[in-house]
């Protein structure tokens, strides 16, 4: 067909990995320190890849724009990491968390590669507990698991509500061991502008040293982009201030087709909007929802009243109280994947029934009586007291709530000055993570030859909508298990090639765009905030490409994103000069790219028409209010391909999404 | 249409029972750069929410420095959600603040009150030299992690299994209470010293609890303390400070465990 060739190995699923590692090409250990690969990025994707391809033998560098590769937003994930080790003999197996993903994300994902992804998780957890990842243990020293959304096993490996904390030190030691042992140069506040391609293959980057302003030149023998998402296209989502697209978006503009820009997964647990200065939202864990259960009011009178001030959650009696996620989704009640409790609250809400005192209501319960009821009975008999007295048994049902949340209740009283103990917490969905992202086939390659993405920043295994605690699996498995096979095998063709130079024509070519930019910038002289612009973007994408899309609003944000470009280039004040630390310039570079970013976009989800996963088409809905997808028509992932300024002219290339070892379904969690 | 009407349509009417403002005057530490002397400038921040985060309010006094064509604060920040380690701030003379067990994004404006007058410096360490304003290096933490912080294991996945070796639930929690550091640095501006002896500790505990950390025990702790003394951080003299001020209650018992493990490192060196 196009230019996209997946590259997806013959065979039964169970087998394909196993056959094509075994016949991809190697580089000898004595070749390995001739060749240099880059590594932009150190969160569990990019670091997990610096240290195994450091630990190879290959000279690495990696970048970050972090004051230290510990920084990385994986660190802030929350829950856990999924693992089909089965420890809870419940009926895990590779075979289910390879079903599970795939319909997780409403079968719009790669069979091949999210089985390999759920192969590999298993060693995961090994090489984590190997490198001294402390995950939390039973009292016979044995590893615990719980349950996240979209399966009925409990797969899900923690560490407190710190597991990506957890994980990412794990990676960032290893890393750090290879930095020490000068197979790894780490180069810290330092942001990649640009890719350099020399005969079409990805030879190098131009990064800035956020420090000095200094533009330096690196070339490598492959570029592995581990940037991350981008929801900050929102301007308020869970990502860190600094998450962006920008290295994602620069070889977008130099070939790396886009795909599935449309696929944003809004999280349904997060701490609802503050008030105008607010600068991001928090997360409060999915992992919750195994012990928590999500409500609100069942008669509009005593959610306005609640809304008013005049009455407190704790005083609706339960039979007035609509779990509506039980109501609807008995098998998996509030356990459904995000997409489906997102949605399910933003229909409350809309409806009337929201307990947050604002115009559009937005926020549901989240509460955890119940839990600390059962589970503090529970305790005081483990500790032989059969007949404990209430006050006796919230106690203790609080301290186990502590044991396994604490420092998600702690991070929720901070923010709000409310005590989830006490009061149920107030939620609402959040834009936290994007399915979408750098086209690649299943060695993880871009179209651009020799550029690799891993981790969120590719499109690769989580199709519209991705399960809890499948970001970190993938980052990982991305990181230690598939990059270290495929990016050798590519490589097994450069021994013979040499140092690359950086003082040729490319390299000028590559400096300039990007020097020009910042000058741009600088002399701009407008008159409005970088800032100013960021937030209207994000107005634009939360109302128009947000939970709910529809036709008419997508083609008014496509003419809105269109006019916010030509003013931001125009009208925006950028102090500070290029030779220094200079946070306003940074932001600039990567509200610029988020503009361009936003606008595909809105294209990519007017062209879908059909509702899948995060991707809701208001015109392709069922009568209760499900997606309706469109397999027929849309079984496909849309790859975009970069033809200059106008975002407008970007070619659609289809990968047909081929299912032969999962029957394809409607999806469904009732 | 202004910054703020925009900003209004996006959380237009987002909190009536909001939340009320307070007007503050700040005294901020500013600084070119490494090289040049810096100075404490005076600040006046009107309408600020008592629900904004610290940074919140850094964010609305730069606009209005940028309104102004004035040159905005810089000052290190990311995940805004206290576990990145990137925020830092000595603020009324406390590392992040006045609030405890918080990192300075989860340092909320309720906790100053209206007309108040807040000082805001950058940590200060002779081994965290300031590059600028509020910002400064906290690279010698890295060096002291690749001394040593790491259990050496390569990538395979094929070590053994996870559960192959249990590990009491109670070795396994005081692992995780130290990993639970997340390197800001807090405990080092807050020593007179200047000593990084609590976040050298939580992190030779985190090893020193557990099975896969024990083979490489005592050239951890030698490696990681040597080069904290090479990087100049101060001697520790017990004071404590470190562990009131860690935003995340690093306990001062991890001090305590990595003499234990240097006294023993120190008694088996060849």
């Amino acid at each position: 067909m196009s230019i996209l060739d997946s590259k997806i190995p013959e065979g039964h699923i169970s087998q394909k990995w196993t056959d094509y590692k075994d016949h991809l090409k190697l580089v000898a250990p004595n070749n390995r320190p001739k060749i240099d690969v880059i590594v932009v990025g150190t969160g569990l994707a990019g670091s997990s890849a610096a240290a195994s391809l450091g630990e190879m033998g290959y000279n690495v560098k990696a970048f970050c724009f972090q004051d230290s590769p510990r920084r990385a937003h994986s660190i802030a994930a929350q829950g856990g990491i999924n693992a089909a080790k089965n420890y809870q003999n419940d009926g895990d197996s590779v075979f289910r968390l390879f079903y599970d993903t795939i319909k997780g994300g409403d079968y719009r994902a790669r069979e091949a590669n999210v089985h390999r992804l759920a192969e590999v998780s298993g060693n995961i957890i090994d090489q984590c507990v190997a490198q001294g990842v402390p995950f939390a243990r039973e009292y016979g020293g044995l590893l615990d698991n719980r349950s996240f959304g979209g399966t009925q096993v409990q797969r899900t490996f923690y560490a407190a509500g710190q597991t990506g904390q957890q994980l990412l030190l794990g990676a960032y030691s290893a890393l750090s061991r290879q930095i020490g042992l000068g197979r790894v140069k780490m180069y810290n506040r330092h942001e990649m502008l640009d890719i350099v391609k020399v005969d079409g293959k990805a030879r190098g980057i131009i990064a800035r040293n956020l420090v000095t302003g200094e533009i330096e030149r690196h070339s490598a023998h492959a570029v592995i982009i581990a940037s991350g998402g981008y929801g900050n296209v929102y301007f308020l989502s869970t990502n860190a201030m600094g998450s962006n697209v920008t290295a994602a978006w620069k070889i977008h503009k130099q070939g790396a087709l886009f795909a599935n820009p449309c696929y944003v997964q809004i999280h349904p647990t997060c701490i609802p909007v503050h008030g105008t200065n607010q600068s991001k939202l928090t997360l409060m864990s999915e992992s919750l929802r195994n012990s928590g259960r999500i409500w609100v009011p069942k008669k509009k009178e005593d959610a306005e009243a609640i809304r008013a001030g005049k009455l407190k959650p704790t005083q609706i009696a339960e039979e007035d109280r609509d779990y509506y996620l039980e109501r609807r989704y008995p098998a998996f009640g509030n356990l459904v994947p995000r997409d489906v409790a997102s949605r399910a609250a933003k229909e409350r809400c809309d409806a009337g029934y929201g307990i947050e005192a604002n115009d559009t209501n937005e926020g549901v319960y989240l509460d955890f009586s119940s839990e600390i009821k059962s589970k503090g009975k529970q305790a005081a008999y483990a500790a032989g007291n059969h007949n404990a007295s209430e006050e006796e048994i919230i106690a203790l049902g609080k301290k186990w709530v502590e044991s396994k949340y604490g420092n998600l209740f702690q991070m929720y009283e901070k923010i709000t000055d409310e005590n989830p103990y006490e009061t149920p917490m107030k939620i609402y969905p959040a834009v936290h993570y994007t399915m979408g992202g750098v086209w690649v086939d299943y060695n993880l390659q871009s179209t651009i030859p020799g550029c690799f993405v891993a981790g969120e920043a590719n499109f690769s295994d989580h199709g519209a909508n991705r399960l809890g605690a499948s970001a970190l699996m993938q980052g990982l498995a991305d990181g230690y298990f598939v990059l270290p096979y495929t990016v050798s095998d590519y490589l097994a063709n450069e021994i013979r090639t040499g140092a690359i130079p950086t003082n040729t024509a490319e390299f000028d070519a590559a400096e300039q765009r990007v020097k020009d930019q910042i000058n741009k910038f600088l002399n701009n002289n407008g008159t409005k905030s970088v800032d100013f612009f960021h937030k209207k973007l994000g107005l634009i994408m939360w109302n128009k490409v947000g939970m709910g899309r529809n036709e008419q609003g997508l083609k008014e944000a496509i003419e809105e994103i269109g006019a916010l470009k030509a003013e931001f280039h125009n009208n925006v004040f950028v102090p500070g000069s290029a030779d220094e630390l200079n946070p306003e310039l940074e932001k600039a570079i990567r509200v610029a790219d988020f503009i361009e970013l936003g606008h595909l976009m809105a294209i990519d989800a007017l062209q879908r028409k059909e509702s899948c996963g995060g991707h809701f088409r208001e015109e392709y809905q069922d009568a209760e209010g499900e997606t309706l997808r469109d397999d027929e028509n849309f079984k496909f992932a849309g790859a975009w391909e970069y033809k200059g300024d106008d975002i407008n002219q970007e070619v659609l290339h289809k990968e047909e999404l081929k299912y032969e070892f999962i029957k394809i379904a409607a999806r469904n969690y009732k | 249409m202004g910054l703020t009407n925009a900003y209004c349509l996006m959380t237009k009417n987002l909190k009536k029972m909001a939340s009320k403002t307070i007007n503050i005057n700040l005294k901020i530490w500013r600084q070119k750069n490494a090289n040049s002397k810096g100075s404490m400038e005076t600040y006046k921040l009107d309408n600020v929410s008592t629900d904004s985060s610290f940074l919140e309010m850094l964010d609305q006094l730069n606009e209005q420095l940028i309104n102004e064509r004035q040159e905005p604060i810089a000052f290190d920040h990311d995940c805004r959600e206290g576990i990145c380690g990137m925020c830092s701030l000595f603020i009324n003379g406390e590392a992040h603040g006045p609030d405890r067990a918080v990192t300075t994004c989860q340092l909320h404006m309720r906790k100053f009150k209206d007309g108040e007058t807040i000082f805001v410096e950058p940590f200060r360490a002779k081994a965290f030299p300031v590059i600028k304003d509020l910002v400064v290096d906290r690279s010698s933490f890295d060096r002291i992690q690749q001394a040593g912080g790491f259990v050496s294991v390569n990538t395979s996945g094929r070590t053994m299994d996870a559960n192959a070796i249990p590990i009491p639930k109670h070795d396994a929690d005081k692992a995780f209470e130290a990993a639970a550091c997340i390197g800001c640095g807090a405990c080092v501006a807050s020593c007179v010293n200047a000593s990084a002896m609590l976040f050298v500790a939580a992190k030779v505990s985190q090893y020193a609890l557990l099975p896969q950390g024990k083979v490489e025990a005592r050239d951890r702790v030698l490696n990681m303390v040597r080069t904290m003394d090479e990087e100049g951080f101060g001697n520790c003299t017990n004071t404590g400070a470190c562990a009131v001020e860690c935003p995340k209650e690093i306990s001062l018992e991890n001090i305590a465990r990595m003499n234990r493990e240097y006294l023993k490192g120190m008694l088996s060196a060849e």
